[in-house]
């Protein structure tokens, strides 16, 4: 009888400890990012973080200015947006109120599928094929700008942006319906003016996690948008992200370096946008979602 | 009549903007396997790189993805079932519980590249570990612990809570109605949605670019703390830094189509067990 009590505590011991990992690693990434990145404040000092300039070697001055890396990431990151959100949306509705249950059955794993396909992949094609066809459709010196990363990330966040609207969706209750369509609604109507308003805080969860996944990819848009690190909001010019940046400049720098703990800091601001706007999609989701 | 006209309209343009992503996945699918299809063979498989991959194989990219995706599960999957099994069956309400619910949630949207950071001062530099296999894998393992968490949790909750009840009514213990009454219905549930957070490791580039990766080793790694090659770095490297990106198409298509084929395959057969316990599995 008292090994059993024993194995019992031990049992509760080993798993709350595993679940507590989660909360571990948390605070370590935390912890380490700040960790190779405070010295900066001291010698080059935190001020030049904002500056307008991104030109870590030069042999003059090396500036390191986030705001060109923040303007990148933001360009790509509306464009992807815009061009994510209705083929996402329509996707979800037509998906959860329109098709055949056939249709459903081919429609969710395929979609599903393009979730699976590694980013460095898609990078691929769009280097390859995209890059080319934004040249010659715009006229373009170069096909490598802000526009071919946005089409790829926007490929990139609707899996996401279907998958959580789709559930969002499938949550209203029937009773919603039943009344539209007894007060004379069309069934297309009823879609536009009952399920997706009843549905719309799951509806904006999904698309700020989408957001999430884009502003956070790397391999992508590292390889198609050029990676100049100017100040630009046109769609047509060469970008460079912050992601983009830490990939393609931290195998490169010497540890310790000004450069090594400026794109530390980068990584901070990347990690607390997208903890922003997951803490915010899951805010609006309990909010408006627990009603249902 | 003209509203149902529109109506009709209506439902196409829907059908067009969902086919229309149908078309251009099967558009990228199409294109990696029509342009590689012709590179893979015998020797593009297992042959070593030559002349800075413009010749020979990817063998060693093959293997050291390989190592990691095992380093990765070996893990990521007791830790993450684990916990599952804690949230699901042990936890109660209150502050604890709450806390990790959120590290979880934080967790799975932190960018992949952060987990790069993160893994080169923690394992790489912080640890000794020096660029390895066993830094890649546990940067890659905190990558998937969320997507192992959720799915595990998720096939734990499926299982009826009257099988729980008849157990504890029986006399047998917390634990005991774990492991015997449990787990067995759970365990297959819980595995396929970690091999969906598998197919995702295999196929992440950013992690791996500052904890591990290394575009040419002349020979296979011989301990955990070796460096590797791996498929999706091959494929970055052969895209974008080659002097001569043209003439290597055919290896970067290569490269591209085995590294698809590796996590679609991987994903597939996730999803295929989890239907066939679907249909077995009836409460």
């Amino acid at each position: 009888m008292k090994s059993k009590a024993w194995k019992e505590k031990a049992a509760k011991i080993v798993f709350s400890s595993a679940s507590s990992t989660a909360i571990l690693i948390v605070l370590l990434i935390f912890l380490f990012l700040f960790k190779e990145a405070i010295p900066f404040i001291k010698d080059p000092g935190i001020s030049k973080l904002f500056g307008t300039s991104w030109r870590p070697v030069s042999f003059q001055e090396e500036s390191f200015g986030i705001v060109p890396l923040l303007t990148g990431s933001f360009l790509v990151t509306i464009l992807a947006t815009i061009v994510a959100v209705p083929f996402g949306v329509i996707g979800a509705v037509y998906i959860s109120e329109v098709s055949s249950k056939y249709e459903r059955e081919f429609l969710k794993p395929f979609i599903e599928l393009l979730a699976g396909i590694p980013s460095v992949v898609i990078g691929f094609f769009g280097l390859v094929v995209l890059a080319p066809f934004i040249k010659a459709v715009f006229g373009l010196q170069s096909g490598l700008t802000a526009l071919t990363g946005a089409l790829l990330l926007a490929l990139m966040a609707i899996p996401t942006i279907i998958s959580i609207s789709e559930d969002a969706i499938n949550s209203v209750p029937k009773t919603y319906k039943e009344a539209s369509f007894a007060v004379g609604a069309s069934k297309l109507q009823t879609i536009w003016k009952v399920t997706v308003p009843a549905s719309i805080s799951g509806i904006t969860a999904a698309v700020m996690l989408g957001m999430g996944r884009v502003i956070g990819e790397t391999m992508a848009v590292l390889m198609v948008t050029g990676n100049a690190a100017i100040t630009t909001l046109s769609p047509f010019e060469s970008v460079r992200t912050m992601t983009a940046t830490i990939a393609a400049e931290m195998g490169e720098v010497p540890f310790g370096s000004d450069h090594y703990r400026a794109l530390f800091w980068v990584g901070i601001a990347l990690l607390i946008i997208t903890f922003g706007l997951n803490m915010i999609a899951q805010k609006v989701f309990s909010r408006y979602g627990g009603r249902q | 009549m003209t509203s149902r006209g529109s109506e009709t309209f209506f439902y196409w343009m829907m059908r067009g903007f969902t086919y229309f992503i149908v078309v251009v996945i099967a558009y990228i699918i199409i294109d990696i396997i029509w342009n590689g299809i012709g590179v893979i063979g015998p020797d593009f498989l297992f042959e070593y790189p030559r002349k800075s991959g413009a010749e020979g194989g990817i063998w060693p990219a093959i293997v050291g993805t390989f190592y990691l995706v095992i380093g990765t599960i070996a893990i990521a999957l007791p830790l993450g079932m684990a916990s599952a099994i804690y949230l699901s069956e042990y936890a109660r309400q209150g502050r604890f519980t709450r806390m990790i619910r959120l590290a979880i949630i934080t967790l799975a949207g932190v960018p992949s590249i952060v987990f790069g950071l993160f893994g080169l001062g923690l394992f790489v530099l912080f640890f000794q570990f020096g660029a390895s296999i066993i830094a890649g894998s546990l940067t890659l393992a905190c990558m998937i612990l969320p997507t192992i968490i959720v799915a595990s949790e998720e096939a734990l909750q499926a299982v009826p809570q009257s099988l729980r009840e008849g157990s504890l009514a029986l006399g047998a213990t917390k634990w005991e109605t774990i492991y015997k009454n449990v787990l067995p219905y759970a365990v297959p549930g819980m595995l396929t949605g970690s091999i969906l957070g598998i197919g995702r490791a295999a196929g992440e580039t950013a992690p791996i670019l500052l904890t591990v990766a290394a575009f040419y080793l002349p020979k296979l790694p011989s301990s955990v703390f070796d460096q590797v090659m791996a498929l999706p770095y091959h494929l970055f490297v052969l895209a974008t830094q080659h002097p001569d990106a043209e003439m290597v198409r055919p290896m970067q298509y290569g490269t591209a189509l085995v590294l698809l084929i590796l996590v679609l395959a991987v994903n597939l057969i996730a999803i295929m067990i989890r239907s066939h316990y679907r249909k077995k599995t009836k409460w």
